[in-house]
């Protein structure tokens, strides 16, 4: 257990750290709480695996600090930063048992056999490999090294756990079941980790703060909840979340409220529209969920932020219905009720909730929103 | 169906055939042995005579007897493997796990040196050895053999080592195993068909050599290679005792070429099938 301080870290490949675009990881900042689960997300070649391999001491870091319960680790080997680390293809040792993959650590560090097997029993206990630690890796299933893998993690009770993407290779069903598992063996040992994935669902699930990265720079540190709905960018807020935000670019009304063009006029009210006044810009972007979005009867006389369109794609998944409109040029995705019938080609109207709207700038594509103190 | 029997019968017919003729010279030589000088001289050849050991017992005397020679090849054959592979195991481990920009030129640097024909450095060789006074040694005859012998042990190391992931090297350093203890305890036993079957072919080859042999040694530390050509002499009858002389050199290595067949198999095709 211990605090994970990451300071104006880079990574740099070329050699030129002067290059910032050349940087795969660029000035990665974050402060962890003792205990904290920390996920690191973003598209492949974001650069996450790349910090956690830092964080690990298996790439040299190109700037800035990392420390690890106070210690500068800096540019210590990763042997002696007391952390283990998961792998994505589990890394298990072939020609050892289960049980000695997960006694390998302990016996480098000459603990007596007897605790050495009290340790590894626990840990098969709480895994539910007790039963395999005759085996080799070769004879298990795929979720069984799962577990082995981290069965060796746990056994060590280093001060860090480091896990990159460790449910990729398991099937839809078990990574489920896995990820459900892997949050409760956290609450129960209280290791701070760092969890890499790809994938914001896992992301927003077992997170406790999310690290969102785009092109090796930090986009947004957040707690899953304020991630959706306070996000920092256009990235963020279309990255988090399924299915993604909708976006529309408009003109900025002369009265500062409206953003509109040919297609779709949104009124600003309130705390929105306040900062559009501020912004001076001519254009701006409006965010909008499709959960924000609902249907509108033809009869309804409703008419407050309301886009019009034609039904192009029908979605049912059962519980909701998710339908795809062209409003003018704009596609926008909308779930609606899944009793309501639409059917392709159908004209529609589409209620825009108005206090969950978003506006980004339409050049740096930053929100405007000033999110409330956490 | 008939046409792939029919396939199938000539396919098989033809690597029997190659396998005959690649076999021959190795039944000639032990029938020869098995002759006496008289018969083994003889313009039409017998297949059907009476063995004798005459020439064994005759070759197996010849010279300081067998026993100089093959315990000279048997100490230059199994330490040079040996320093050998305690040599190209740390280089393969570097280049394979963690390689550098140059380690492929490294790589290819090092068979390169394997295309310069033996007699091309013969006299620089063999100056140094004189004056170094490692003629006729032994241990500079060793010394020869690993150097022969290291860019193909290195090569095939190598190899084997790429195979192994890289992730279970990291997973090893992050369990907190120095680089000794990841070689020992991790690489090693996984890479370990590999490197038997490494090991097997540089003693096959350091065994086998003749060149410097001949060239490098003259009695106390020649080889078996030199043995048999001290067989040939410009009169008098020699095939049968020199293939005598050539079973009593090949049988060792043949027959522990047999009991190390099936790790040599599954060394060489380590990897090839996942």
């Amino acid at each position: 257990m211990a605090i994970v301080e990451l300071k104006h870290v880079v990574k740099n490949y070329s050699g030129k750290a002067s290059d910032a675009t050349a940087n795969a990881v660029d000035d990665f900042n974050l402060t962890t709480k003792d205990g904290e689960f920390i996920v690191l997300v973003g598209p492949s070649g974001c650069g996450k695996t790349t910090t956690m391999r830092m964080i690990a001491g298996l790439e040299s870091i190109s700037g800035g600090s990392i420390a690890i319960g106070g210690r500068d680790v800096s540019h210590v080997a990763p042997k002696d930063r007391d952390i283990a680390m998961v792998f994505q293809s589990y890394a298990l040792y072939p020609h050892m048992s289960v049980f000695e993959n997960m006694a390998f650590a302990l016996r480098l560090k000459k603990m007596p056999d007897a605790e050495i097997r009290t340790r590894v029993e626990d840990a098969a206990k709480v895994l539910d490999i007790a039963h395999l630690l005759e085996r080799k890796p070769r004879a298990l299933s795929g979720g069984q090294r799962q577990r082995v893998a981290l069965g060796r993690a746990i056994v060590r009770q280093p001060q860090v756990f480091l896990m990159d993407e460790p449910l990729s290779n398991l099937d839809a069903k078990l990574r489920v079941d896995t990820r459900a598992e892997i949050v409760k063996l956290h609450r129960k040992l209280g290791v701070t980790t760092f969890y890499v994935t790809h994938d914001q669902v896992e992301a927003m699930t077992m997170g406790q703060r999310i690290v969102v990265m785009l092109n090796g720079k930090v986009q947004q540190i957040d707690t899953p909840q304020r991630l959706y709905e306070w996000p920092a960018n256009m990235f963020v807020a279309g990255f988090i979340g399924t299915p993604s935000m909708n976006f529309l670019r408009g003109q900025i009304g002369t009265d500062k409220r409206t953003v509109a063009d040919a297609h779709f006029s949104l009124d600003l009210r309130g705390p929105r529209g306040d900062v559009l006044a501020a912004h001076g810009a001519a254009e701006a972007v409006v965010g909008i969920r499709p959960e924000h979005l609902s249907y509108l009867a033809p009869e309804d006389a409703y008419n407050d932020n309301v886009l019009n369109g034609t039904v192009e794609v029908v979605e049912p998944l059962g519980s909701v219905t998710m339908i795809q409109v062209l409003v003018g040029p704009h596609r926008v995705t909308a779930q609606i009720d899944s009793h309501v019938s639409v059917a392709m080609g159908d004209p529609i109207r589409l209620r825009c909730q108005t206090e969950k709207l978003h506006v980004f700038d339409a050049s740096s594509e930053r929100s405007l929103l000033q999110p409330p103190a956490a | 169906m008939n046409h792939r029997r029919y396939v199938d019968f000539l396919l098989t017919a033809l690597a029997y055939l190659v396998a005959l003729v690649m076999f021959f010279p190795i039944l000639w030589m032990l029938l020869t042995a098995f002759k006496t000088e008289q018969n083994a001289f003889t313009m039409t050849p017998h297949f059907l005579f009476v063995p004798t050991l005459e020439s064994f017992k005759v070759a197996f005397e010849q010279g300081s007897g067998y026993m100089h020679y093959a315990l000279n090849s048997a100490i230059s054959a199994v330490v040079s493997t040996l320093v050998g592979l305690l040599l190209a195991i740390p280089a393969a481990y570097a280049m394979a796990f963690y390689p550098t920009k140059r380690t492929d030129f490294t790589l290819v640097w090092m068979v390169s040196t394997k295309f310069i024909p033996a007699v091309g450095v013969l006299i620089p060789i063999y100056l140094v050895y004189k004056n170094l006074g490692l003629l006729d040694n032994i241990w500079g005859l060793t010394a020869l053999f690993t150097t022969m012998n290291l860019p193909l042990l290195v090569w095939m190391v190598y190899s084997y080592f790429k195979d192994i992931p890289k992730d279970i090297v990291e997973a090893a350093d992050i369990d907190g195993a120095n680089t000794l203890q990841t070689m020992l305890r991790v690489i090693l036993p996984l890479a370990l068909p590999g490197l038997a079957s490494s090991g097997l072919l540089a003693l096959i080859l350091a065994w086998n050599e003749s060149f410097w042999s001949l060239t490098m040694t003259d009695h106390s530390a020649a080889t078996l290679a030199v043995y048999i050509a001290s067989f040939k002499s410009a009169e008098g009858l020699f095939w049968a005792k020199m293939s005598a002389a050539s079973v009593l050199t090949v049988a060792p290595i043949i027959v522990l070429g047999w009991f190390a067949q099936r790790q040599m198999v599954r060394g060489l095709t380590f990897g090839a099938v996942k």
